[in-house]
Order: C-alpha cells, then structure tokens, then sequence
C-alpha cells in the first residue's frame, strides 16, 4: 500500500487523530482527564447506536430517516410514564418499548419498502407524529425517572467488589487487558487459518502494526475507565449494537443485500433478492435503534421531555457521512462511520471544555459534514459512481 | 453540380473499444428526403448524433460541411441556431406539460415580465395547424396518443425554424395509418418549403415510398447510395446491401450434439405492457430448446424478445402474464426472480450496466450475488471461498483484471459481460437466457463469449440467445426463431436460414 492509498483508504482515521490532539493541546489536557474520556462515550451513545441503524438506510441508496430523533422522545415518553403510573417491573417495560419501536419500524418500513413512499417524505411525516404522540404523553411536563432497577440496566457503572477499590476500577482494565489479548489471538488465528489455506494473506507489517494500535487505545481507554467510575454499563449497549451491526454487514448474506441495493437495485431484483424485504428491515432496524436510544437518553438524563431526541436524527446522519457512506448508497461500513461519530463528539467535547459557544459548535459540524461529503462525491467521481 | 445542404466527410467515431463510426462519407441534396438504412448498431444513430452535436466536436475526427460552412458543433443548440433539428426514437416530451409549453421549452416565448402565455399558445397553435395537429395547445401531452406526439416534435421543430430535419424510427411505435400521414407530411414539407429530412427507419416499404436516395450503412461504414427518385427501389436491393458481409469463421466450432430432452418448453406466452395494459407485447408466442441446443431469437429492436425473456424470468416485465413454462418436462410456476434462479434459469441482462452488474463492487461480490448462500454458512458469508471462486471464474472465463477485488465498473465492456457471464454460471442453471450477450464488446471478447456458449451446450445446457446481429445467430444457434411485434413469426433451422430470409419474414409479417 503506497502513501496516497493508505491517506485515502484512512482519511477520517487521520482527521480524528489530528482533530483529538488538536483539542488535547487546546485544553491543556483537559479532554484527556479519565471523566472526560468517559462521558465522551456517554454522551455520544446514542449516536453511535442509531449511526448504526441510519447507515442501513443509508446504504439503500442514500435513503435516510428523519424521524428517530422523535421515536426517541416518544419511546422515552412511553418509559417514563409507565414507571411513573403503572407497577410493571422494569425490564418487562423495556420490552414492551422496544417491541413499540419496532413496531414503529414495521410501519415506515411498510409505506417505505411495500408501497414504495418517498422514505424522506415518509419518516418526515414520522417525525411530526411520533414527536406528536411523545408530547401528547408527556402532558407538556418533564417526567422524572426515579426507578432504581431502570437507571441500572443502562446508566450505571460496573463494580465488582474485591477488585475495584477506591484508588482505581481495576476491573475495567482487566477488562481491557482481556479485549486486547482477544484482539491479537484472533488476528494471529485468522492469519493462521488464511495460511493453511492457502489463500491471500493481508500485509504483514500493516497488520501487525493495525492490531498494535487498536490493542494500544483499549488499553488506554480502558486504563482511563478505571480511574474514573470503572466500565459504564451503556457502553456494553453501545458495544453490542455495533458489533452486532458490523458484523451483520461486513459478514452475512443479509447484510450484503443493503450494499447491493443501493449499488444498483434493479440488478439486485434481477439476482432473485427481495428488495422490499431489504427496505423494510433497514427502517425496522432503525426505530428499534431508535427506541433504545430513547432508553438509554432517558435512563441517563434522568427524565424525559417533549424537546427529548431533538435533531438527533442529524447527529446519525451526519456522522455516517462524515463516516464516508455514500451519500448515493452502496458503501460504507460500521468501523466507518464510529469513527465519524467520535469525530464528532471529540469536536462537540473539545468545544464544551475550551468553553466556546454553542453556536460555534453548530458552524465546526456543519463545515465539517460538507467537506467530508465534498470528499466522497469528488473521490466517487474519479471511480466513475457519483451521477 | 449538385447542391448539397449537408457533407459529413470522412467522419470517425470511437468509444472504447469499439469503432461506432469508420471514415463514413454522406451527402445530402438540398430539398431532398434522404433515407438511411442498416442494421442495429451499424451506427445510423450516431452519425446523426455526430451531426446534432450530442457528441461534441472533438470527440470524433472528420468534417461536417452545412450549407457550405464547416461547422463544428458543441452542443444540441449549436446545431439547432443552424437549423438542424434531430427528432429521437423516444419522443423528448414531458407528459405532465401542455403541448405549447413542450413545444417551446427551452426557447420560451418571453414577454416584459416572464414567459408571455398569449404569445406561447397562439404562436404553438399556428405551428400545430402546419402539421396538421387538431387538439387544444394547452392540452397535456400525456392525453394524447403517440402518433399526435410526434406531430408535436414536428411541430416543435417546425418552431425552431428547421431547415434540416432528422428523424430516427420515426414511425416504430405508429400504426398503419398514422404513419402514412406522418409520411405525407414530410412530402408535403418538402414540396412546399424545399424543407430537406434524413430518415432513419427499418421499414423499408415506408422507405421505398418516401425517400428520394438511400444510403446504407453496415459496420460503422457507408456502404452505398441508391438513387430512388422514381419511388420503385425493390426491397430485396436494400437488404442485400443491409446484410452482404462475408462470414468467415468468426464463430468457434461446436459438435452439434442436441438432445431428444427439452430443456425448456414455453407455451402460449402472453404478456401486457406494464402501463398501457390494453397493449400485448409478447402474443401467444410458444417455443423450446432442448438440452445442448443454442436456440437464437432474431426481430428488430421493440420485437418484444426481451420482454419474453424478461417476462418467464420470474415475471421481471410486464402485466396480466399468461401461458405456461415447463423446465426438464415439469410445469413450474415462477412467481418471482428467486423461483426462476431455483428453477434452473438464468437471463442474462442486455443492459450490463443497468440491470446486470454493481459497478463500484468487486468482481468478486458481483460474481456470487445471484446464488450468495452458495458461499455462506447460516447466512454468514465465507469471503475466502467467495474470492476463490471469483479466481476460479475470472481464470475459466479468461477475464483479464489484476485481482478480483477489482471494481467491475474499472473493466472494459468484454470482461464486464464476462464478470456477468460468470455471475450466471456461478448461479448453476439448466437453461441460460442470453439477451444481447455480445453487444459493445470487440471481436476478441466476443469469439471468447462464442466459446462460454458452446462449452455450456456441450455440458448439456439449453442456451437461448437473444440477438440483433443476424450473422451471429446464423453462426452459433441452432434453431432461430423470428419474432416482430410481439408475435412469433417464423421459426428455421439455422443450417436453412439467411439473412434475407429473416428479414423477408420480418418484413412479411409488417405487410399484414
């Protein structure tokens, strides 16, 4: 792999370093303090969940849905009021939310992939009434959660008691020594079997040097973990949805579909692939994500109101962009648009901390999304896919 | 010395890898109906677009002498200022505007403030009175039939002061009658302004009528001009100058080894068209192949042969579907793609780009896409054994890419239609729907194609193929079948068959 490739294949790689050790200068080393590091996760769960679910859409052909922001409230409104008057016990209420949000799902999915509405204009309407029906929940007051079971399953921390002490969470790095050790194992074990095989291995030294630094940031983070609360329990969530997530797309057959689809659909149908079916369990996967993100909102705010999820419809649709999917559908990857999302949240954290105003943060996003997508139509361009 | 309006001389054109246009020479009398016939793809159309200006100067090498000017078009417009307007196959009109908004888009009629709606209307009106068109000008152009709509082209042309009128196939999708007065209608242009037209038809009766000289045009290349100024030119003269190329062995050698089984059984097939459902594009057509039979479709363009195809492949055209298909004896109802994969059949697409292939994908997710669980373990795909198999296609198919992560859309036109090819194959068929197979693909790329089709036969494979070139059919099939309109109208062993006798049925059934 020349210079140019490996800047290409890269880029948001290389502007999220750039980026992070812009603002770790900037504030003095203030965005690497162990609280900082760990809300940076916090804050940014529920984009990096629903990022998932929007790139999806997204790879169907640059399809996007606008009403998660408002499932969010609505799934976080329904939670909230059911702990509030009924006595169901609250891991059958999750259920219950999350069986909602798919629900949701099924039916923007149905106009989407059946009857074949506009998804821009579908989820726009969804967007109004499921905001709607949050509010309408809600009563236009800000519902508290209070309900001790609830807060644990998603907002509190790991402690186990005779590891983790007061000095430090040694379990998180445990945690992270053991990650690290996985990582290495299997990378060692892939090459391993791709050897007996015979078939084509990757470079070694790029490997080599890819596991190391991957390896190297879990252990760094996860040492950071421990000296703050240890390992927060949404970030077993988030991990989840986005394994999970990337596996469903780099490895099974479903998964290939999404990519088809959006490469070019009339020859997918062509192929014997059912591309309703496809349309409909991208939006159906996406108000799940949705709902969870409205759980796992709720559950860290710790109280939900009718202005709950706003715009965060954009902050999953931005960071896929800014994660390279194609705003013409077809590629894009889940590793890619996390570290579009991190990009984000490192920009949004750094500024926090430095202090700036919120408005300057709006500008630094909205510039930033341009240029990555400026990025990808000149570059698609070049390979002959964009128009 | 004769006056000519128009001189294209010496006029080359390429795309990559195929020679569209080699050194064509074509001179056009002032006054006069000129008509050019040949066969698909011998480049009728892109010498007119050549000439409109659709491919700029600079993209082809020669001379274009208009009116004893060398013009050197870069764009549609360039050539309309001139007076040279082109009218194409598939009408360029928007159904939802009315018939003067068409008629003067993009050359709107303006007043002080905007577009002057009086003017637009009365001056549309006039011109669709010149044409003889008797409906509303505000009416939409999606009310009227086809035949008024090209009137509105006309009429279109008409006001943009049109000197030279090109019109390609103009009368393919008109009946009978609507077409003899779209005919006079040039005449009559012709006698009373000296209005000059280049026709570009495949019905060469309407020819023999119309046209004042014809020249033929074969391979890329002007084959000759016939002087028809007394309307009486035999037809078999024009397709003897349409077809007379020497086959030489262009086609690989095959045992003719057919079996008694059939490999596929079609019957009564009958398919509407998927908007004017009223319309039948494919009737009561009835056909088979056997097994390690290569059975040719041969018809003009708008035949209705992909439509057949398209139709039993898992009814991917088309409305109100009837008839029955039989695979190996047994009747199979194939309600989707996936049942047609799962019965035994493959089509592969005319439109590679379109309908075929995922260009930004590798070679490799191309080459499984059809049959994907071949590659996979519960649904999780093996991307070792998918690129295995990419290599094993891309090393019996001989397509030539570095790797096979390559990007499809990177190849050229022959090894795309190879990657599609080994799509198919991958998906392991009985009876392979091949529509087109070699179109826009040089003759190397092509003999190697010829070689796929006969090492399928000989694995005791059916092969339909689909094709527009009549010496390919004649080489490689053997049985042709010949539809037009959407009917079967001749079937012939290919060892009896010619050219002449394919277009005389061609022709024949136009007659009734």
């Amino acid at each position: 792999m020349n210079t140019k490739t490996f800047i290409k294949k890269y880029t948001m790689v290389i502007a999220l370093v750039v980026v992070f050790i812009l603002f770790a200068v900037l504030t003095q080393g203030r965005l690497l303090y162990p609280q900082n590091l760990s809300n940076l996760l916090l804050q940014n769960a529920y984009v990096l969940v629903m990022a998932c679910g929007m790139l999806l859409c997204i790879l169907t052909g640059g399809n996007i849905d606008l009403s998660v922001g408002s499932t969010v409230c609505l799934i976080g409104a329904i939670a909230a009021q059911m702990l509030a008057t009924t006595g169901l016990h609250p891991i059958l209420i999750i259920l219950i939310c999350l069986a909602l949000s798919c629900l949701i799902g099924m039916w923007q999915g149905f106009w989407i992939g059946n009857v074949h509405i506009p998804p821009f204009i579908c989820t726009l309407a969804g967007m109004f009434l499921f905001r709607g029906f949050g509010r309408a929940i809600l009563g236009s007051k800000t519902v508290p959660i209070t309900n001790k079971t609830f807060l644990d399953i998603f907002a509190s921390y790991i402690n186990i008691p005779g590891i983790d002490n007061d000095e430090a969470k040694w379990s998180a790095f445990i945690a992270g020594i053991a990650i690290s050790a996985i990582i290495v194992i299997m990378t060692v074990l892939n090459r391993a079997k791709k050897a007996k095989k015979g078939y084509k291995q990757a470079n070694a030294v790029s490997e080599i040097v890819r596991t190391a630094v991957i390896a190297a940031l879990v252990l760094y983070y996860t040492w950071k973990l421990a000296h703050y609360k240890g390992i927060p329990v949404m970030a077993l969530w988030v991990l989840a949805v986005v394994f999970l997530y990337a596996f469903i797309t780099s490895k099974t057959a479903f998964g290939r579909y999404f990519y088809a689809v959006g490469g070019n659909e009339k020859a997918t149908k062509l192929s014997g692939i059912n591309t309703e079916r496809v349309y409909f369990v991208a939006y159906t996967s996406m108000s799940l994500l949705a709902g969870l993100s409205g759980l796992l909102m709720a559950a860290r705010i710790g109280s939900v109101n009718g202005d709950t999820g706003n715009s965060f419809e954009m902050d999953a649709i931005g960071s896929c962009f800014i994660g390279g999917a194609s705003a013409y559908g077809g590629s894009g990857t889940v590793p890619g648009i996390m570290v579009g999302a991190i990009l984000l949240g490192v920009i949004n954290q750094g500024m926090s901390i430095i202090g700036l105003d919120n408005n300057w943060q709006y500008v630094v996003k909205g510039a930033v999304l341009l240029v990555a997508v400026i990025f990808d139509v000149v570059s698609n361009r070049k390979t002959g896919k964009a128009g | 010395m004769a006056d000519y309006i128009l001189e294209m001389k010496n006029i080359t054109k390429e795309f990559p890898g195929v020679k569209a246009l080699d050194n064509v020479n074509l001179k056009v009398e002032r006054g006069e109906i000129h008509a050019l016939v040949g066969e698909n793809g011998a480049g009728k159309s892109t010498l007119m677009n050549v000439l409109s200006g659709i491919y700029p100067h600079g993209t082809y090498t020669g001379d274009i002498v208009y009116n004893g000017e060398v013009c050197q078009f870069k764009t549609l417009h360039d050539s309309e200022e001139k007076g040279i307007v082109i009218i194409h196959q598939e009408l360029a009109l928007i159904p939802e505007l009315s018939i003067g908004e068409n008629m003067f888009l993009g050359n709107e009629r303006k007043g002080r403030f905007g577009i002057d709606w009086d003017r637009t209307y009365h001056e549309a009106g006039e011109h669709m009175r010149q044409v003889g068109l008797k409906e509303e000008a505000t009416t939409l152009i999606k009310d009227i039939g086809t035949g008024k709509q090209q009137l509105v082209e006309i009429a279109k042309a008409l006001s943009k002061n049109v000197k030279l009128l090109i019109l390609d196939e103009p009368t393919s999708s008109l009946n009978e009658e609507d077409s003899k007065m779209l005919l006079d209608l040039l005449l009559s242009f012709k006698k009373d302004s000296g209005m000059t037209s280049i026709i570009i038809s495949h019905k060469l009766n309407e020819i023999s009528y119309v046209a004042d000289k014809i020249t033929v045009v074969r391979d890329g290349s002007t084959i000759e001009t016939i002087d028809n100024s007394g309307h009486d030119i035999d037809e078999d003269r024009i397709i003897r100058g349409m077809v007379g190329r020497e086959l030489s062995d262009r086609y690989p050698a095959r045992e003719h080894n057919i079996s008694e089984k059939i490999g596929m059984e079609v019957k009564n097939w009958t398919v509407h068209h998927p908007l004017y459902s009223e319309k039948k594009v494919v009737n009561d057509v009835s056909f088979n192949v056997h097994r390690g039979e290569i059975v040719g479709f041969s018809g003009l363009q708008g035949a209705g042969r992909t439509e057949l195809a398209m139709s039993i492949f898992g009814r991917s055209y088309g409305t109100e579907i009837s008839g029955t298909i039989a695979i190996d004896g047994v009747e199979k109802n194939l309600k989707n793609v996936r049942d047609a994969i799962n019965a035994g059949l493959a089509y592969v697409t005319e439109d590679r780009k379109g309908n075929g292939l995922i260009l930004a994908e590798s070679i490799a997710k191309n080459t499984t896409m059809a049959r994907i669980e071949k590659v996979c373990n519960k649904g999780i795909i093996d991307v070792n054994k998918e690129n295995s198999v990419a290599e094993d296609y891309k090393e019996k198919l001989h397509t030539k890419t570095p790797t096979v992560q390559q990007a499809v859309g990177n190849l050229s036109g022959g090894n795309q239609q190879k990657v599609l090819l080994a799509k198919w194959m991958f998906a392991d068929p009985e009876v392979l729907i091949l529509d087109e197979p070699t179109r826009g693909i040089d003759v190397g790329a092509k003999y190697e194609i010829y070689c796929i089709m006969n090492d399928l036969v000989a694995q005791g494979k059916s092969v339909v193929m689909i094709s527009s070139e009549m010496p390919e059919l004649l080489g490689m099939c053997d049985r042709i079948y010949v539809m037009n309109e959407g009917n079967l109208v001749a079937e012939m062993k290919a060892a009896d068959a010619t050219q002449e006798k394919i277009m005389a049925a061609i022709l024949q059934s136009d007659k009734k």
